[in-house]
C-alpha cells in the first residue's frame, strides 16, 4: 500500500538557472499536500521532477510503499497547464487512447494477466469518467469545441481512466467555475479515501477533505548562483 | 503492448481524419516532378536518363514536408508530457511514430512513384525495383527523419533546419536506392547487392532513430 | 582555466613554428609534379585540412559523448567551440580542393568521390551550426547538438562507403564508388598513386603543424566561450534578484 511520496533536501534546475533549493517535502496518503507561493517559486517544476520529466540535479525524490518494479513516473497521473486533449478527437475517443496508453502501473493490468477481455472494462471506466465529470452529453464532441472549463474537466477525466497511486496537479482548477471545482474536489476527496497521494499546486483555493500546506518563497541570495527558493512546512 | 497500440491507433487516425497532410505531399510530390522537365527541357531520351534521380530527390523532398510536425502537436497540446513520463518507452513511442509516417506519407509516394515515372519517360521495365526500393528507403527517411523532428520541437524556422540537418543523413539511402535502380535498367550486374545494403541501412535506421529521438525528447520535455 | 594559461602561447608558438617548418619544405624542398609544376604544392594545405575535417568532427562527437555520459563541464564548451573551426577546415579542404582541380580537370568542380565526401561533411557541420543557433535555451541547445553529433558520426561511416566505395579483398567486399556508375571517371587521387618520401614528410609536418593550429585555436575559443558564459550568468543573477525582490514586495 502507498504510504508517501517525499523529496529530500532537492536542487532543481531549468534551463541552466536553479529554481529550487534545497527543498524537502513530504505527501502522505489520505492527506493532500497542497503547493503555494508567488510565481515563479517553483511549484511547476517540483511537480514536474516528481512526475520523471525533470532529472533532479541534487537530493532524491521517493516512493514509499509503491511498487518496486514500476518507476515512480509510472505510477503517477499528471495532469499539467495543458489539457492534453486531441481536438479532432472527440471526448470519450480521447479517454480511451489514455485509457489504453496508462494501463501501465494501474491495477487493471491484473486484469490482463488473468486473461479477462478489458474492453468492457476499459469503456466501463471511461463511461464512469464522463459520468463524474458531467461530461457525457459531450462525449461524442471533438475536444476542439468545447469550452475552456469543459476542456478542463476532460483534462481531469484522465484521472479516472487508469488507477494510479499518486496524483500529481498543477494548477487543476483554473477555468473551472465553483460548482465543477466543488466536483473535482469530490473526486480528490474520493482518492485521498481510498488511500492515494494528491500533491497539487494551484494558486486558488482547494478545499480538500484534508491537506497539508507548503508554501514555497522566493529568498533573495546574495551569493553565487541566484535566488535560492526554500520550502517551509506550516 | 497496449500502449504501442494505442499510439499507432491513435497516430493513424489522427493522420488519416486530417487527410490534408497525405493530400499536400502527393501533390508536392506532383509538382515538382513536373516542373524538371520544365527546368532542364522535354527531351524524351535525357528526361530517362535523370529520371530515376529526379523521382527519389523529389520523394525525399516531399517526405520531409510532413516530418517536422510528427511530435509537434503532442509536443503543444501537452500529450507529450504524459506520453514521455508514465506508460510506455519512448522509443517504442517514436517506433510507434515513425511507423505511422510511414504509412500514411512513405508507402502513398512510394506507390505515387512509378506514375509520376511516366512523366519523365521512366524506363517502366524497372518499375519493380523502383517501387521496391522507395518502399524500403522511406523507411529510413521516417525513421531517421524522427530524429530530426525531436531535435527541432523548440528551434526557431523548425521546416528548413529539419530539411538542413536531416538531407545528408539520406546520402546512403539515396545512393544505394539509386544505384540499384540504375543496374537495374542496364542489365549487366546484379541490383541485389544495392538493394541489400539499402534494406541493412533502413534496418539501422529503425534502431538508431527512435534511440537518438527519444534522448533528444527527454531533453526537449524538461 | 589555469591551464590553458601556459598551454594556450605554448600550442601556438609551436603551431606556429611547425607551419614555418612545414610550408619551406612544401615549398623549396618538395619536388614539382611533373605534370602538374608548381600547383601541386596546394596539396600541403588541402590533404592537412581535409584531414582535419574529419578528425574535427571525431572531436565534436566525442565532447558531445563526454557532454551526455560523463556529463563533464566542459565537454559542451569543447563541442562548442569545435564546430566552427572544424567547418572553417572543411570549406578550406573544399576550395582548395576546387582550386587544385582547375587546372587540372579544367572546371572548379568535379564530383570526385573524395571531394563529394567532405561536401556532404560540410553540410553535417552546417547543421550542427544550425541546430545549436536556433534554441534559446543554451543548455538544452546544447544537449541536442551533441545527439546529433552523435548520430551524425554514426552515419558517416556509411554516407563514406556510399560515396567513395569500399574494398576489403580478404573479406571479399567490394562496394564500388557512387560515381563510376554514372561515368567511368579516371579519379585523381589526393597523393597520388604512391607517396614517394620526398612529398610525404613535408605533408606529415603540414600535418601537424595544422593540427597544432586547430587545437591552439580550440583551446582560445573555449577560453572565450567560457568567459561569456560566466557573464551571461552574472547578468542572471542579477535578474532573478530584482525578481525576488519584486515577489517580497507583492508579498508585503
Amino acid at each position: 500500500m502507498i504510504e508517501t511520496l517525499s523529496g529530500t533536501d532537492l536542487v532543481l534546475e531549468r534551463g541552466g538557472r536553479v529554481v529550487l533549493l534545497g527543498v524537502s517535502f513530504e505527501a502522505v496518503a489520505g492527506q493532500a499536500l497542497v503547493l503555494t507561493g508567488p510565481n515563479g517559486a517553483g511549484k511547476t517544476t517540483l511537480i514536474r521532477a516528481c512526475a520523471g520529466l525533470l532529472p533532479v540535479s541534487s537530493g532524491q525524490i521517493s516512493l514509499v510503499g509503491g511498487n518496486g518494479e514500476l518507476t515512480i513516473a509510472e505510477q503517477c497521473h499528471y495532469v499539467g497547464h495543458l489539457n492534453a486533449l486531441k481536438t479532432s478527437m472527440s471526448v470519450r475517443e480521447n479517454l480511451l487512447f489514455w485509457a489504453a496508453f496508462l494501463k501501465i502501473g494501474s491495477t487493471e493490468t491484473r486484469l490482463e494477466d488473468t486473461g479477462q477481455t478489458d474492453k468492457g472494462s476499459v469503456r466501463a471506466l471511461v463511461d464512469g469518467a464522463l459520468e463524474w465529470f458531467r461530461l457525457r452529453d459531450l462525449a461524442d464532441v471533438p475536444s476542439g469545441y468545447l469550452s475552456a472549463g469543459q476542456k478542463r474537466r476532460a483534462a481531469l477525466a484522465r484521472l479516472l481512466v487508469a488507477r494510479r497511486p499518486v496524483w500529481l496537479l498543477d494548477e487543476p482548477t483554473v477555468a473551472l467555475d465553483a460548482q465543477m471545482r466543488d466536483l473535482f474536489v469530490d473526486v480528490v476527496d474520493e482518492h485521498l479515501l481510498s488511500g492515494g497521494i494528491v500533491l497539487a499546486a494551484t494558486h486558488l483555493p482547494l478545499p480538500f477533505r484534508t491537506k497539508r500546506e507548503l508554501r514555497l518563497r522566493l529568498r533573495a541570495d546574495g551569493a553565487g548562483s541566484g535566488p535560492c527558493i526554500s520550502g517551509a512546512a506550516s | 503492448m497496449t500502449g504501442f497500440v494505442a499510439i499507432l491507433g491513435r497516430d493513424l487516425r489522427l493522420a488519416l481524419r486530417d487527410g490534408g497532410a497525405m493530400g499536400t505531399a502527393l501533390g508536392f510530390y506532383l509538382i515538382v516532378v513536373s516542373m524538371m522537365p520544365l527546368a532542364v527541357g522535354p527531351d524524351l531520351k535525357m528526361l530517362s536518363r535523370i529520371a530515376a534521380g529526379v523521382l527519389w530527390i523529389a520523394l525525399l523532398l516531399s517526405a520531409l514536408l510532413s516530418l517536422g510536425r510528427i511530435f509537434e502537436t503532442d509536443f503543444e497540446d501537452g500529450s507529450l508530457d504524459i506520453i514521455a513520463g508514465c506508460g510506455l518507452p519512448l522509443e517504442l513511442v517514436v517506433a510507434a511514430k515513425s511507423l505511422v509516417h510511414w504509412l500514411t506519407t512513405g508507402i502513398p509516394l512510394a506507390l505515387a512513384a512509378p506514375i509520376l515515372g511516366l512523366l519523365l519517360n521512366f524506363d517502366l521495365s524497372a518499375t519493380p525495383f523502383l517501387v521496391a526500393t522507395m518502399l524500403v528507403g522511406t523507411v529510413a527517411i521516417s525513421f531517421l527523419g524522427a530524429i530530426a523532428a525531436a531535435l527541432t520541437l523548440r528551434a526557431r524556422k523548425s521546416g528548413v533546419l529539419v530539411a538542413v540537418m536531416v538531407l545528408p543523413l539520406y546520402v546512403p539511402t539515396l545512393i544505394y536506392g539509386i544505384t540499384a535502380i540504375s543496374i537495374a535498367l542496364t542489365p549487366p550486374g546484379s541490383p541485389w547487392p544495392s538493394f541489400l545494403l539499402l534494406s541493412a541501412i533502413s534496418l539501422a535506421s529503425v534502431v538508431l532513430g527512435p534511440l537518438a529521438a527519444a534522448a533528444a525528447l527527454r531533453y526537449q520535455v524538461q | 582555466m589555469a591551464f590553458s594559461r601556459i598551454a594556450m602561447p605554448t600550442l601556438s608558438v609551436l603551431a606556429a613554428v611547425v607551419l614555418a617548418v612545414g610550408f619551406y619544405l612544401a615549398f623549396f624542398v618538395s619536388p614539382e609534379d611533373y605534370q602538374q609544376g608548381q600547383t601541386v604544392k596546394i596539396m600541403y594545405v588541402h590533404v592537412p585540412s581535409a584531414w582535419l575535417a574529419m578528425m574535427g568532427y571525431g572531436f565534436i562527437a566525442l565532447s558531445s559523448f563526454g557532454l551526455l555520459v560523463f556529463r563533464h563541464p566542459l565537454a559542451d564548451v569543447s563541442a562548442k567551440a569545435a564546430v566552427p573551426i572544424g567547418a572553417a577546415f572543411t570549406f578550406l579542404a573544399l576550395v582548395t580542393g576546387s582550386l587544385w582541380g582547375k587546372p587540372m580537370w579544367g572546371t572548379y568542380w568535379v564530383w570526385d568521390a573524395r571531394l563529394t565526401s567532405v561536401l556532404i561533411l560540410f553540410f553535417l557541420y552546417l547543421g550542427l551550426m544550425a541546430l545549436r543557433s536556433s534554441m534559446d535555451d543554451e543548455v538544452t541547445a546544447g544537449k541536442l547538438t551533441a545527439i546529433l553529433a552523435l548520430v551524425g558520426v554514426v552515419i558517416l561511416p556509411f554516407i563514406k562507403i556510399s560515396v567513395e566505395g569500399l574494398t576489403i579483398p580478404w573479406l571479399g567486399i567490394e562496394i564500388p564508388s557512387w560515381n563510376t556508375l554514372h561515368q567511368p571517371s579516371s579519379v585523381l587521387r589526393a597523393g597520388g598513386p604512391k607517396i614517394h618520401p620526398s612529398i610525404l614528410i613535408p605533408l606529415l609536418v603540414n600535418a601537424l603543424g595544422f593540427t597544432l593550429l586547430f587545437f591552439a585555436m580550440h583551446l582560445k575559443s573555449m577560453r572565450n566561450e567560457i568567459l561569456r558564459r560566466r557573464v551571461r550568468a552574472l547578468t542572471m543573477a542579477e535578474v532573478q534578484r530584482a525578481q525576488a525582490f519584486e515577489a517580497e514586495i507583492l508579498a508585503e
